[in-house]
């Protein structure tokens, strides 16, 4: 492990609660938003889709985003949460992880930038319904999330020559390290600035989730798989409504 | 056996007039809501004429429903379980607002507001999507009255499959033109393929009377109810992104009133009621392979609320007593099972509907009057109905995937019908030849026309309430809960939330802890204005 205690850029206050702080607080809010949700919004709690407005463009993006960015998710899984001595005791190089993740990463996430582009396009420029449809939260999370993928990207590219930058050293122990409550926070010490801006963008996408309508990633239905076709469920009683009077004349004055 | 209650309905063709009462009244009820305003949860269609959305019954396009797989399995036409989860990103077999029609409202205020000039001001069209003024092209029926039939009536798909069996009988030249209107509500289906294909398990049968429902608070807004509903009677709200659909006006049916539709229909056409049905037979009965036999498989899957074995076998499922008695004098189960005369919409979607239709018969008895002919006799009726100018190839598509027997023997008997009650009503012998021509008694036949012509509004509605079968169940639930003016739009209710419109949960479900001691308190206070409550321990 390396412990270049480079602290040239940004004080140790700083680098503490970026990397000691900031993880923590994210995951706060994201498990206090999904409570919050559960419990009080789950009418707010969709997808709102949009394409009952317009499906020509959302048909190619929809699917190009969703899937591009779900291999992207992937791929941080193992990166941040495979440590480097189990892929070399299979026998993966970290030269050829490097290719690996260079070349897979970069096409998911082409992929995701090309259909998010494209839905942006869709929202903002073609279609006037849709961006009609378009909430304050909605463009506050299209910015984030744009920016974690763009900025993602670059880190990535301007270190792709030779082994490109192991962050596997450094970011991905430090993260490991954030889940047994003992941030390491001096493996973030040389960690390239672009893959940093990145990393702090993410977090704020995390904690954006259960508030904007990326909440609906949380309710992927795999239960489909699972349950039978026709769901029966029995009336609530406490929906009943009372009697009411016969049909008919009223009852003359007795 | 299996044994389940069903509210159903019955439409009787011969009597819509097509003024759209039921559709204006539903939509007064139940969508005139932002995002809602192109859904009509009941709508009245122009037959021939391309429906709405349009064109939906072509199911190549759309995959609606139900098909059998190559083993003779029941499969969703959209595709199983994991196609549906691979496609969730966007669905191409989903109908666009141009398949509806855009909704508008008109700039009233111009009509005030116009500078003085030579012309007289208009209200222009202004979409209700986007705001700005439009072009009306479409609209739930634009096709009304046959209106554009020489152009648009070949987009029928209908028109197309009868045109198969009989390719000179349905012509849009104004002579030879012909129509009849389709009230359509959702068919509230045994097998229902909407229910299917909710990915988030937020579409439900109710096991007490079989009403179809979306759980707003489950719905994710997936969308692929609306490809698996065949009739396109599961609508996309998309102001709150949730799916929406006709409610069967449950908290109407609950309390013994019949549904807004029927309640407000000019003509007195919907029969409402209680079918049994053997819920174990229903998968098998959608699996009949020949597209035609499904009419009778369904009829099979019926249960006979006189037969005691039948309502033993409803005992000892639960369903309450009153509900039996109402299955045994149901109008929808003497339409469909006892009479005959009543026919599924679409029967080759394999969802089985209970929204039944007794097919129209009134314009061949003034195509006969109209040759001078009398149109009610029986000789000519039924010899008459072949050359129908509705033609049976036609009904047989809507109704009973194309088998023009079952058309054909309930024309005959609605035809019976006429010409046995006119010879009453005309003080002269009826002949008994003509109930016996179509199988029929002259009982039943006096008792169906009371059903039809007659149609009392005790006869036409008969519906159990869900308060007195279950009141027992309810006694538990009378702690008060939520307020009154917790309603959509209604003063307990905040502006937008902050993820969208509409959102936030208005009703809390945490209160009933202090009902629960305000009322325990008084059960055990000596006296009712001195309740003792746990909180005295000074007095202790």
């Amino acid at each position: 492990m390396r412990h270049t205690a480079d602290h040239t850029h940004g004080g140790t206050l700083m680098t503490t609660f970026l990397w000691g702080v900031l993880p923590y607080i994210t995951f706060a809010l994201l498990v206090a938003g999904l409570f919050w949700r559960h419990r009080h919004d789950r009418f707010g709690w969709t997808t709102r889709s949009s394409q009952v407005y317009e499906s020509k463009l959302l048909n190619i993006a929809s699917p190009a985003f969703h899937y591009g960015i779900l291999f992207v998710l992937a791929g941080h899984v193992v990166g941040l949460f495979v440590p480097e001595s189990w892929t070399e005791t299979v026998g993966v190089s970290e030269h050829t992880y490097h290719l690996f993740s260079l070349y897979g990463g970069t096409a998911a996430g082409l992929l995701a930038l090309a259909g998010i582009v494209l839905l942006v396009y869709r929202r903002r420029l073609s279609n006037a319904p849709v961006f009609r449809a378009t909430t304050a939260n909605d463009k506050a999370m299209y910015v984030v999330l744009l920016a974690a993928i763009v900025m993602g990207m670059a880190a990535k590219l301007s270190h792709a020559g030779g082994d490109g930058y192991d962050y596997r050293q450094s970011i991905a122990p430090w993260a490991r390290s954030l889940f047994t409550l003992q941030p390491d926070i001096d493996l973030m010490a040389g960690v390239p600035v672009l893959y940093e801006v990145h990393a702090v963008i993410g977090m704020a996408l995390i904690a954006l989730v259960p508030y904007t309508r990326l909440v609906h990633m949380f309710s992927a239905p795999v239960q489909y798989l699972f349950r039978p076709y026709v769901v029966y469920r029995s009336r609530d009683p406490e929906q009943l409504g009372p009697r009411p009077e016969k049909r008919g004349w009223e009852k003359a004055g007795s | 056996m299996r044994p389940m209650a069903q509210i159903a309905m019955v439409m009787n063709l011969d009597k819509c007039i097509g003024c759209h009462t039921c559709s204006v009244t539903c939509k007064q009820a139940w969508t005139s809501r932002r995002g809602m305003e192109y859904v009509w949860f009941n709508n009245v269609e122009t037959r021939p004429g391309q429906g709405y959305p349009r064109r939906y019954e072509d199911q190549e396009r759309w995959r609606g429903g139900w098909e059998l797989n190559r083993r003779g399995a029941l499969k969703l036409k959209a595709g199983g379980r994991i196609r549906k989860l691979a496609g969730i990103f966007s669905n191409p077999e989903l109908p666009e607002t141009k398949d509806y029609y855009e909704p508008w409202t008109y700039d009233y205020k111009n009509l005030t507001d116009a500078p003085l000039g030579d012309d007289f001001p208009v209200a222009p069209p202004i979409s209700q999507l986007d705001g700005k003024p439009m072009k009306i092209e479409w609209s739930a029926n634009r096709d009304d009255n046959l209106a554009g039939a020489p152009v648009h009536g070949d987009f029928d798909p209908m028109v197309d499959r009868a045109r198969k069996q009989a390719s000179d009988k349905v012509r849009f030249e104004f002579e030879q033109s012909f129509m009849f209107y389709l009230p359509r509500i959702c068919e509230h289906c045994l097998n229902p393929s909407c229910v299917a294909s909710c990915p988030s398990g937020a579409m439900y049968k109710r096991a007490e009377d079989g009403i179809v429902l979306v759980d707003q608070d489950r719905c994710r807004g997936w969308q692929m109810c609306v490809t698996g509903c065949p009739y396109k009677k599961v609508y996309f709200n998309h102001s709150t992104g949730k799916a929406e659909k006709c409610t069967m006006c449950y908290p109407r049916v609950e309390i013994g009133r019949p549904t807004v539709c029927s309640e407000t229909c000019v003509g007195r056409l919907r029969y409402l009621g209680v079918m049994l049905y053997d819920a174990d037979k229903v998968t098998a009965a959608a699996s009949v392979r020949d597209e035609r036999a499904l009419y009778e498989a369904q009829l099979d899957v019926f249960l006979d609320p006189d037969d005691s074995r039948v309502r033993q076998a409803c005992e000892e499922a639960g369903i309450p007593h009153d509900w039996l008695e109402a299955a045994r004098r149901s109008p929808v189960h003497a339409l469909i099972s006892k009479y005959r005369v009543a026919l599924p919409l679409h029967p080759e979607y394999r969802t089985m509907p209970m929204v039944w239709y007794i097919p129209p018969l009134s314009p061949v008895v003034d195509a006969l009057s109209e040759t001078g002919h009398d149109g009610e006799d029986a000789g000519n009726l039924f010899g008459a109905i072949d050359s129908l100018r509705i033609p049976l190839e036609y009904l047989a598509e809507l109704f009973t995937a194309g088998d023009i027997g079952p058309v054909r023997s309930s024309l005959d008997r609605l035809a019976a019908m006429r010409s046995y009650m006119r010879a009453i009503n005309l003080g002269e012998e009826p002949d008994p030849s003509v109930p016996a021509a179509v199988g029929m008694g002259a009982y039943e036949i006096e008792e169906m026309y009371r059903l039809l012509a007659i149609a009392k509004y005790e006869d036409r509605y008969v519906i159990p309430t869900a308060a007195v079968g279950d009141a027992r169940r309810l006694e538990e639930s009378a702690l008060p809960q939520g307020c009154s003016l917790d309603y959509a739009g209604g003063p307990g209710m905040g502006g937008d939330g902050p993820v969208g419109q509409d959102s936030g949960r208005k009703l809390l479900p945490l209160v009933p802890v202090e009902n629960f001691h305000a009322l325990r308190s008084r059960q055990t206070a000596d006296h009712p204005t001195q309740p003792v409550g746990p909180s005295d321990p000074e007095e202790a």
